[in-house]
């Protein structure tokens, strides 16, 4: 498959090597592994959807609002960054080590499409060290889907897929990871090399119908595919609880920290700690990872701030599992490292190195504690 | 006017205090205080007109709708209005809510060859399927203060409503479960599951530990839609 060469840094476009995070004599790897390179312009939207396309993005920018005031930008600025910003942000202030690029395509309303593998694959190929591409599919599409994600795996070499099971497509109002469309395309995926379904399972994607936040889906995928890891991104933000008493029984689940982090640590910091607690006693500090959103919001303050995070003063808190150091580092890159079989430098490794993949014992560890709360 | 006593502000009072009857489903809140209501006033001729407005342009139209259409019937229900005038404003379903809640349409065919699309389904199952998170989110508002003071599983396995000191908390878990149409009386268990059944004591510690899960959820989504609305209006 020749996946190797994203990996050769030799190809790399000569940038200063900046060094990983360090805080208190503590090396961390971080992996993004949730954001974004869009074009949302005004250039780039599709006439007579203008309406759509500045919806969407005004949608995104209100977001960027719970983030720290120093960090927002006009909505002129936030429509489309620069390659050089984005390298800058992310990488030398943002404290990023690789950086896995998932797509949203919404052609209906941007002409090139918001953020497609393409738009991606092009600023990964100037830094091959730094991105992976992700690619996505709709199984909607039938043949002429299969047909391009074929495609797209041959040029990008991805390990992963972004999937919106709440995306509209024709009269189609949505899809499951369990219909029988869809476990064609996973069977596909998983012969043509992918490990990591990222499924967005999150706040307002578009026009939602009823089911556009259950995961039950989720489940039986994950039973039906053990060979495939399914990253909830947004862990089913409006219902937290119901991703959780699900990723507790699937231990090829994991939860994708996007909007947990950009959404509440800042804004919300007592609300933040109290869905860490949940996602720590239920999912695990070893199937957490890290995405900043970026561009919905800069890496650099989710990642010193989970790194400084403890939880707040407050028997409210006190039954919740801690988190420390070897958790942050595994949630901020070691989680992500793993499953994209990203190389980690020796010294950012845990010296316990307990990189071994999540089992189902781990499940079984929650069902016991569970049990004894 | 021939209704003396309703002036258009007691009218105004009533219209208010109506529209604190109608909650989001999903923040099991209502629209008042979540800052929902963009403008009421009541006119001369006795027409309410009240403007809605939500935390993004593309919040989920089957809650808008629900909340549109609950708007003008708890309005519409107040003695002297003569006519609801209820609108949802600055949302990308706007028209074809507006126009179906006026029409007393339901949901489906409201959206039926609009930009919206035709819905998959009606909406009392959503509203059932809230009504149910918002039991198991009360259920930990109104426990988890007991067993802060010592209550053991046991003694709250065997308590019933009437056994916890009364609050406001208490008084919503009541509401919830007439809704869901579960038992709410003072000799009704206080801790029963969302299809009304009692949770024993062996299950009641992950009963409850789920329960706090749906609390939190309901906080995390709350926040975030709080600050959205905000970011975009102001307040």
């Amino acid at each position: 498959m020749g996946r190797v060469a994203t990996t050769t840094p030799t190809t790399t476009i000569a940038r200063e090597a900046v060094a990983v995070y360090e805080k208190n004599g503590e090396k961390y790897f971080v992996v993004d592994s949730h954001m974004h390179y869009w074009d949302a312009s005004p250039e780039n939207w599709v006439p007579g959807a203008e309406q759509y396309a500045k919806g969407w993005i005004e949608c995104f920018h209100a977001y960027q609002s719970l983030g720290p005031a120093e960090t927002h930008q006009s909505i002129e600025e936030f429509q489309k960054v620069s390659e050089d910003q984005l390298m800058r942000e992310v990488f030398d202030e943002g404290h990023v080590d690789v950086a896995i690029f998932q797509s949203t395509y919404l052609r209906e309303w941007y002409k090139d499409g918001f953020n497609t593998s393409e738009r991606n694959g092009e600023l990964a190929k100037k830094h091959p060290d730094k991105f992976r591409v992700n690619t996505r599919f709709d199984p909607r599409d039938g043949d002429a889907g299969m047909r391009e994600f074929e495609k797209n795996v041959e040029i990008y070499q991805p390990t992963g897929v972004k999937l919106y099971t709440a995306e509209w497509n024709g009269d189609s109002r949505g899809f499951k990871l369990s219909d029988p469309e869809c476990y064609r395309f996973l069977e596909r995926a998983q012969e043509l090399g992918i490990k990591n379904v990222h499924v967005h399972k999150g706040p307002t994607i578009w026009p939602l119908d009823k089911d556009a936040f259950d995961v039950s889906d989720v489940d039986h995928a994950a039973t039906d595919f053990q060979g495939l890891n399914f990253i909830v991104e947004h862990v089913g933000l409006p219902r937290i609880e119901d991703f959780c008493f699900m990723a507790t029984q699937e231990p090829n689940v994991y939860a994708g920290l996007s909007v947990v982090l950009g959404g509440l640590m800042h804004a919300r910091p007592r609300f933040f700690a109290k869905v860490m607690g949940e996602l720590l006693f239920w999912v695990g500090e070893d199937k957490m990872t890290f995405g900043s959103d970026y561009n919905i919001w800069e890496p650099r303050w989710q990642v010193e701030g989970l790194v400084d995070w403890d939880f707040p003063e407050g028997a409210e808190y006190d039954d919740y599992p801690r988190l420390g150091v070897d958790g942050k580092k595994k949630i901020l890159g070691l989680n992500a490292a793993r499953l994209y079989d990203i190389p980690v430098p020796t010294e950012c490794r845990l010296s316990s190195d307990t990189s071994a993949p999540a089992s189902p014992g781990d499940a079984e560890l929650v069902d016991r504690e569970v049990a004894q709360a | 006017m021939t209704v003396v006593s309703d002036t258009p502000a007691t009218l105004l009072a009533g219209v208010w205090e109506a529209l604190r009857a109608v909650r989001d489903p999903e923040l099991d809140t209502d629209v008042v205080s979540l800052d929902f209501v963009g403008s009421c006033s009541v006119t001369d001729d006795g027409v309410a007109h009240v403007a809605l407005r939500l935390p993004t342009y593309f919040c989920a139209p089957n809650f808008a709708f629900l909340m549109v259409a609950d708007a003008w019937d708890a309005v519409a229900a107040v003695p002297g209005v003569a006519r609801p005038d209820v609108v949802l404003v600055d949302h990308f379903a706007s028209d074809a809510i507006n126009a179906g809640v006026a029409a007393r349409a339901g949901f489906v065919s409201s959206m039926a060859g609009t930009e919206v699309g035709e819905a998959v389904s009606e909406l009392d199952d959503l509203r059932r399927t809230f009504t149910e998170r918002a039991l198991m989110a009360g259920t930990d508002l109104v426990v988890r203060p007991l067993m802060a003071a010592g209550a053991t599983p046991e003694q709250v396995a065997g308590m019933t409503l009437g056994d916890a000191p009364a609050s406001d908390d208490l008084r919503r878990l009541r509401t919830r479960r007439r809704e869901l149409g579960i038992p709410s009386d003072d000799a009704d268990p206080l801790v029963v599951d969302p299809t009304g059944a009692t949770v024993g004591v062996e299950a009641l510690p992950l009963h409850l530990r789920k329960a706090r899960s749906y609390q939190v959820g309901v906080d995390a989504n709350t926040s975030i839609c709080r600050g959205q609305l905000a970011a975009r209006y102001g307040v």
